[in-house]
């Protein structure tokens, strides 16, 4: 789920980027970004896998983008554009699109739409997400074996279900490691401002933290923490440059092969609406190298993203207790349904902090 | 007694980027010419600062290249505004737009490059004195400088003759022409001294604040700045009071999150703004009769030779 970039100036800007070749009967592809392909996190990671795309399937497909398009109305404008410049498959990257990408899909029904991270689907719309969760499980491992002081920071956006989940899955790892584990949680109310990011990170780092963890877009956090000699997980995209002495992994978007395998479809005739929320087993997100740790810890990340990849180790099995101390009733059988983690609105046993809205 | 020297070293970063813009926005006000174009002539200041220190490896000739960057921004706007009489709160906005996508194209070669922060001072003995130690004695120049900056901008308005004219600018500008002062002329100086103050603001986020540069990176500081200019009414010593409050907030409740004090985070992060709006409210009641604004602020002027 993503919200606008840029607060007040975003609103009157529609900065188009047009990239196309000329082809007579190629498969015309759009996308929609929502910040600047050199953001170097979330719309940065969507635009590696397009290119990607265009690797694989240049020859027969002609790919266009749009960015910085804010959401909301604005948003269906640029939809609709790509519409009619002949795209007959759009992906939609960011949370903000489902309305607008819902309603140029109802106008448009031989154009086929993915869009990302929503909940809304349509007979030409197709939803898809990732499991990021996973990936947290694995930080949270690492961070309670790296922590000298036994207090994680964590840098939140906004208290929505996949930031939620993230700082439980985390912290539930946490707990197997050290049971006493402490977080800290800074709440931003942005996905991108690096000045407020680097300023969390130094109030967490003030108040003791010595791992530093975010679920928010700029490498300013992995930059602070590298100044002041603590350890940091990278978000998105790969940030060792900011932190080479500092980042312990990050969770990297990998859309490629998703956005290969759906035009693929489409280019056969195969393509249908589909929701698909894949993990670290249909790579749809990938780790990078686990970097500044001994080997024993390396190995314990390596044996869970094994574990979870083999689907024998789930961040989510049944008992989760809550912070009151009572179990969450457990739908999915062994481990809580997909449902309750994708509307996660609790923090589990062990969170200090209370839920904002709650 | 660490943690409070902590966050008062935070709170004075955070503040500095916003004292800045807002002493070049307060002067060019006080002549008469609003410009809301600050958001895009810092992130323009902030791409070309960046760019200038990461190709010289020098924050100061950094810093200089945000400086120069912001004046040719404002240049444009006095080009419009003043020489040709184009609606100013028009021309600002579209300054600003002009700006967030020339610094993403300017900036393009420098995403995802580092460089090593502005220095910090230290003086033996001095710097390690605990509490105020660093405060005093450890910060970087822009923070010298920012104090040192407001400081000569109340003292160029209220204590010379020249500071006194462009006040008359910005008060009458009918009666400024006729006294035989060159109103437009005057203007534009204010105006690129607003530029050139908005661009070195701009240029402190990549140079000493996070050391990179992403497109977008002043995320709004821009219109806290022109906000700043307003809570002050237009004064240098209530521009200091505001922008280092509007810090302070920020910062203390980010502070208050990591201590879990239960206040949601929606509503600390709203603060700074709230508080901004009842000091306005208080400001103004507090006056008896007619606005504090500069009275010709945002016309247009046009000689009558």
């Amino acid at each position: 789920m993503r919200k606008p970039l840029l607060a007040l100036a975003a609103g009157l800007l529609l900065a188009g980027s047009l990239s196309a070749a000329s082809a007579a009967d190629k498969l015309k592809v759009g996308f929609i970004y929502l910040g600047p392909i050199g953001d170097l996190g979330w719309t940065y990671q969507h635009e590696l896998a397009r290119q990607a795309l265009v690797k694989e399937l240049g020859d027969k497909i002609e790919t266009t983008y749009l960015e910085n398009v804010p959401e909301g109305p604005d948003a269906e404008r640029a939809i609709e554009q790509l519409v009619r410049a002949g795209n007959k498959l759009i992906f939609t990257t960011s949370f903000g699109y489902m309305d607008p990408t819902l309603k140029v899909a109802k106008k448009y029904p031989n154009v086929h739409f993915e869009h990302a991270t929503g909940y809304k689907r349509d007979k030409n719309m197709s939803t898809y997400s990732s499991k990021w969760y996973q990936g947290r499980y694995i930080q949270g491992l690492i961070a309670a074996k790296m922590s000298k002081s036994g207090v994680l920071g964590y840098i939140g956006s906004f208290p929505i279900p996949e930031v939620v989940s993230g700082i439980n899955a985390t912290m539930i790892a946490a707990q197997t490691i050290n049971p006493n584990i402490k977080v800290k949680i800074i709440w931003a109310n942005t996905w991108f401002d690096p000045g407020k990011e680097a300023d969390a990170a130094k109030a967490l780092i003030d108040q003791g933290a010595d791992v530093i963890m975010q679920h928010t877009d700029s490498p300013a956090a992995m930059q602070i923490a590298s100044e002041r000699g603590k350890l940091a997980f990278g978000q998105d995209s790969e940030m060792i440059k900011f932190g080479p002495k500092t980042q312990l992994t990050s969770i990297l978007d990998t859309w490629g092969p998703y956005y290969i395998e759906r035009v693929k479809a489409e280019l056969d005739g195969t393509w249908k609406s589909e929701d698909t929320w894949g993990g670290l087993d249909s790579h749809m997100f990938a780790m990078a190298p686990y970097t500044n740790m001994p080997d024993d810890v390396k190995k314990i990340a390596e044996d869970a993203q094994a574990a979870i990849t083999a689907g024998t180790l789930h961040p989510f099995k049944c008992p989760v207790v809550g912070q009151d101390g009572k179990e969450i009733e457990c739908k999915g059988g062994a481990n809580l349904a997909d449902g309750q983690i994708l509307g996660m609105n609790f923090y589990v046993k062990g969170i200090d902090d209370k839920l904002p809205g709650k | 007694m660490e943690l409070v020297e902590a966050i008062i070293l935070s709170v004075l970063a955070a503040s500095t980027p916003l004292l800045i813009a807002a002493t070049g926005e307060l002067v060019t006000e006080r002549s008469g010419v609003l410009n809301l174009g600050v958001e895009g002539m810092m992130i323009v200041g902030a791409a070309c600062g960046f760019g200038g220190a990461w190709l010289t490896g020098s924050i100061f000739i950094g810093a200089l290249f945000g400086i120069v960057a912001g004046i040719l921004m404002s240049l444009i706007f006095a080009l419009m505004a003043l020489g040709l009489a184009v609606n100013q709160v028009a021309t600002g906005l579209a300054l600003t737009i002009f700006g967030v996508g020339l610094s993403g194209l300017i900036g393009a070669g420098f995403v995802g490059e580092r460089i090593s922060p502005a220095a910090h001072l230290t003086i033996p003995g001095l710097t390690e004195i605990p509490l105020i130690g660093h405060v005093l004695f450890g910060e970087d120049g822009f923070v010298y400088f920012s104090i040192a900056l407001i400081i000569g901008a109340w003292w160029f308005l209220y204590r010379t003759r020249a500071g006194l004219i462009l006040r008359a600018c910005g008060d009458n500008h009918v009666s400024a022409h006729a006294l035989g002062y060159p109103v437009l002329r005057i203007r534009t100086f204010a105006v690129m001294f607003g530029g050139a103050c908005a661009g070195l603001a701009g240029a402190y986020l990549p140079l000493a604040y996070t050391p990179f540069f992403i497109p977008g990176m002043t995320a709004g500081r821009g219109w806290i700045a022109l906000a700043l200019v307003v809570f002050a009414s237009w004064r240098p010593g209530r521009l200091v009071v505001g922008a280092y409050l509007f810090g302070a907030v920020t910062i203390l409740q980010l502070h208050a999150q990591g201590f879990g004090v239960g206040i949601p985070s929606q509503f600390m992060s709203a603060l700074p703004y709230l508080a901004t709006v009842i000091v306005l409210v208080l400001l103004s009641r507090a006056r008896t009769g007619g606005s504090t604004a500069p009275a010709a602020l945002g016309t247009v002027f046009v000689p009558d030779r």
